[in-house]
């Protein structure tokens, strides 16, 4: 310890008094803070600064994101039929051979019908991949469906370079997402109709839903009614409800 | 974790004229070691919210459950249950705050040479039994010494700055396990992640504890010292310490 500065105890007392000032003044400002956190007025229920965050590491990600980079795939024998966690707008009954999906543009003007044939007429891939849900499981399952950026060359068209969202709602409007462009573009962003080769059930969005391995199952909608192209985010499900949403992973 | 420069308990107290004040922690160890505590614990509160959600792990044999984290009542007196959105949201903006303030102090302690004082010596192993047995008094003497830290003292406290490093990137690896996949490969995969993010969370819980213990143990000096940086020793005793440090 010898080559260690060394204080006399006049001098150590000096400089004990003001550390403990010191200290006192950061704890009181990093309580301060604490509080300023807590107390900044909520964004869709968490406060506005931790909104404010979830919205800069959203501009990371999303900056960092690559269309050409494949979330990993599993054998298909690790593969299983999902487990259901939510049953928010599928709830009622459905005749899946009436059933339709609207496509619409950003004044709601409507841009087109399809049926399941229409989108099973798309080239069908399938992909086994990690599933996870928000809530910390994970599972692996296998899809089978179109991709999305095949559907997207329908309406080509009409896509202009300010699309930047895609929102999609169940029949009954009772679950909803905002899902971004570039994540909608990706190959393994699919329109699902199948589940480990067989039809979809009830419980796990028939007859169409989106699946990804590149969002949390809470953007990964069921039964989807509703296709809509907006230049803005619309309103999510989860998203007002606290969650971040971006949720990519 | 105990305090290196306390005179032996068997010492008289000596006259107060004799004491003086010795450097022992810099200001910047200081500042981040302080910045670092509400930190951590914002992360593990905010981490035990988002925990709550899927609480499944447990210790035990296939279908025997030998024990389980966190009974109910646990997360309900401590408002974790039924939070995971804002569990998330604390989480991840925290994160940068535990992160920035982590990577400042690795930088900070090659920088500065701190780290010498800090990684295990050549006789870490041997000396760490001694102290052990010298904090159960079982043995009268402590091991002799280079620097702040004890044996122990140095293993412990490197352990826990590389588990903060664990924490960070498993963190990162379950944050964004496609984008960041080959962090989430080098962890054995997603779930393994998250099982090494929780383990690693329940060390820091129990080294928490022991610190505490440790320091209030070690008196009033040592824990002073983490707040002015100064040591007061007993001028014998400091003389008998720089015997050692350069024996």
């Amino acid at each position: 310890m010898a080559e260690r500065p060394e204080l006399s105890m006049d001098e150590y007392r000096r400089r004990s008094r003001r550390s403990f000032l010191t200290g006192g003044a950061a704890l009181a400002a990093g309580f301060a803070g604490w509080r300023g956190v807590q107390r900044s007025a909520a964004d869709r229920r968490i406060p506005g600064i931790l909104r404010d965050v979830h919205g800069v590491n959203e501009s990371i990600w999303s900056s960092l994101f690559r269309e050409d980079h494949l979330a990993k795939e599993f054998a298909y024998e690790d593969a299983s039929i999902l487990q259901v966690n939510g049953v928010i707008g599928i709830r009622d009954e459905i005749d899946v051979d009436e059933w339709r999906v609207v496509v619409m543009g950003p004044d709601r003007e409507i841009w087109g019908f399809h049926d399941l044939a229409d989108i099973q007429a798309l080239p069908r891939h399938e992909m086994t991949i990690e599933h996870k849900c928000i809530e910390g499981w994970a599972q692996v399952t296998n899809w089978g469906g179109a991709r999305f950026s095949d559907f997207l060359e329908l309406y080509a068209d009409r896509l202009t370079d300010d699309i930047s969202d895609v929102y999609l709602e169940t029949p009954d409007r009772d679950y909803f997402v905002t899902m971004d462009m570039a994540t909608m573009r990706h190959p393994q962003t699919l329109l699902a109709y199948d589940m480990l080769g067989e039809p979809l059930d009830n419980d796990h969005g028939a007859p169409l839903r989106l699946a990804t391995p590149l969002k949390y199952g809470i953007k990964q909608i069921k039964r989807i009614g509703l296709i809509q192209f907006n230049t803005d985010k619309a309103r999510d499900y989860w998203g007002d409800r606290g969650y971040d949403d971006y949720v990519g992973l | 974790m105990t305090a290196i420069l306390e005179p032996d308990e068997a010492t008289p107290a000596p006259p107060p004229a004799k004491r003086r004040a010795v450097l022992k922690h810099r200001r910047g160890s200081r500042w981040m070691h302080w910045i670092n505590f509400p930190l951590l614990t914002i992360m593990i509160w905010s981490g035990l919210r988002i925990y709550w959600a899927e609480d499944i792990y447990a210790f035990g044999i296939l279908d025997w459950e030998w024990f389980k984290f966190f009974p109910e009542w646990f997360y309900e007196t401590l408002g974790l249950n039924r939070k995971l959105a804002r569990g998330l949201a604390f989480h991840f903006s925290f994160a940068w705050l535990f992160a920035i303030n982590g990577i400042a102090f690795a930088i900070y302690t090659l920088v500065t040479g701190e780290w010498r004082e800090l990684v295990p010596d050549r006789r870490a192993l041997k000396d760490s039994v001694a102290v052990v047995l010298h904090d159960l008094h079982l043995r009268k003497e402590a091991p002799s010494q280079e620097g702040r830290y004890n044996a122990v003292q140095r293993m412990t406290y490197s352990l826990i700055i590389l588990l903060g490093g664990v924490a960070l990137l498993t963190g990162f690896a379950i944050f964004k396990p496609t984008q960041l996949s080959f962090l989430t490969t080098m962890f054995g995969g997603y779930t393994m992640a998250r099982r090494i993010h929780f383990a690693v969370t329940i060390i820091f819980m129990l080294f928490f504890v022991v610190h505490i213990l440790q320091v209030a143990r070690a008196g009033w000096r040592n824990f002073a010292s983490m707040l002015t940086g100064y040591e007061v020793v007993d001028a014998e005793v400091a003389t008998d310490q720089e015997e050692v440090d350069h024996g």
